[in-house]
């Protein structure tokens, strides 16, 4: 082989290299995440596609909607499985900030920092987040995670080997592995109730009517008035999930 | 075609055949129906019991308290906050009594006071402080609990 050749042709093939990598970095500065996208820009199609609302400014952490979720959905009573459970957020004082959730606050949250080092607290129910660009269900091998045609994302727990690779796709920690049946658990935004239409435990369950449930393409619907009404974000925008779990009030401290 | 590219051939069909014989036995009816994932699946979730029935079938006995329970602060409060779901009760409430929460740490997994809560939103006591020897319902109607026993 000719050396030049060579040489000019390692050159061309670092060209390249050098312009892909710049140019995806321009087009993600260039294009900004959206906090909105997946409410604004929906999915062709005339069934109902669902979202959730919370309002941190009206959630007072009692976690009844954690403990619903567990007795509707027979996740384990024990710490560490949840489909539904709530943070608490403490900044203190001097920036450090602390994230409690005992038991996921079922048993009730007990101030740990005293009021005068407090600049601010506040709680943050969590929950799946029913993403439109999901990695749990890109990354399942067989085909057992899925998203439904109204935007749920669902496990099919008779198909699943329990592997695990979605637990660990999964940015928001949603995922656990049931420990009686081997298989992938999360939340199913009550898909066995709103296919009856009912709302969710959890949302039926909130004292404060924190959570709310909705049809985005409604734009009549409670959701949609929400989402205008309120500056609202997504968890972790960067990573371009298409989150359908739009908090209103949300500090940028969360993760 | 040479002697050994035929054999090759042959032995590709073969392991390709065997594969997809195998993989039309084991893939379920319904899989692909809607989509990748087994169109049961959609049925199965579907199906699974509804827990929570919500404070319409209380009142269908219990209209007494229910619209009690409206006159105070816990309008809005579903009966099954406290009291727990209503699925088995509401086929045999003889055998399938539900809880009666009176232990103060109950009322104070709303109310207990904390920084993260606001006033706006909910009345708040400090359990350490208040009135510790009782209990909570001792004094207060937990239905309407601004009311007061006697
Ligand atoms: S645990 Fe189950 S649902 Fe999750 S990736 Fe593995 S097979 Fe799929
Ligand atoms: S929608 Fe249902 S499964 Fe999901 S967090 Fe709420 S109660 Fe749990
Ligand atoms: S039930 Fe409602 S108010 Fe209570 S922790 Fe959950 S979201 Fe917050």
């Amino acid at each position: 082989m000719n050396l030049k050749t060579e040489k000019s042709s390692r050159r061309q093939f670092l060209n390249t290299v050098a312009l892909l990598t710049g140019g995806l970095l321009v087009s993600s500065v260039t294009k900004p995440f959206n906090g909105l996208l997946a409410a604004s820009n929906k999915p062709e199609g005339n069934e109902p596609w669902y979202g959730i609302g919370i309002d941190i400014e009206k959630c007072i952490g009692c976690a009844r909607c954690a403990n619903a979720c567990k007795e509707e959905n027979d996740v384990p009573r024990e710490p560490f499985y949840f489909r539904s459970w709530v943070e608490q957020y403490t900044i203190k004082n001097n920036g450090e900030i602390i994230v409690e959730s005992p038991n996921g606050g079922i048993d009730g949250f007990s101030q740990s920092v005293p009021d005068e080092d407090i600049f601010k607290s506040f709680f943050v129910p969590k929950m799946c987040n029913h993403c439109s660009k999901s990695p749990c269900v890109q990354v399942c091998p067989v085909g057992a995670t899925f998203e439904s045609k109204e935007g749920v994302v669902l496990v099919d727990s008779n198909y699943c080997i329990g592997c695990g690779y979605c637990v660990q796709a999964c940015p928001y920690g949603c995922r656990y592995i049931h420990p009686e049946k081997k298989t992938a658990d999360k939340c199913s935004l009550c898909y066995h109730r709103i296919s009856k239409g009912i709302a969710p435990a959890c949302m039926e369950i909130c004292p404060n009517d924190a959570r709310i449930f909705g049809n985005l393409r409604d734009k009549e619907g409670e959701l949609v008035k929400f989402l205008k009404e309120h500056t609202c974000h997504v968890l972790k925008p960067e990573m371009n999930t298409g989150s359908k779990l739009f908090y209103n009030a949300l500090n940028q401290e969360v993760k | 075609m040479p002697q050994q590219i035929k054999k090759l051939l042959i032995v590709f069909t073969i392991i390709f055949g065997i594969f997809f014989i195998i993989k039309y036995a084991l893939k379920p009816k319904s899989f692909g129906e809607f989509g990748h994932y087994r169109g049961l699946a959609i049925i199965e979730n579907e199906n699974k019991q509804v827990k929570y029935v919500g404070t319409e079938a209380c009142n269908d006995c219990h209209d007494d308290i229910v619209s009690y329970k409206k006159e105070g602060p816990h309008v809005n409060l579903q009966c099954e906050v406290c009291h727990g779901p209503g699925y088995l009760h509401i086929q045999d409430p003889e055998t399938n009594k539900l809880i009666i929460p009176s232990k103060r740490e109950k009322c104070g997994i709303c109310h207990q006071k904390n920084a993260a809560r606001s006033e706006n939103n909910i009345t708040q006591v400090n359990l350490k402080e208040h009135n510790v020897e009782n209990k909570c319902i001792d004094c207060h109607k937990a239905h309407n609990p601004y009311e007061f026993k006697d």
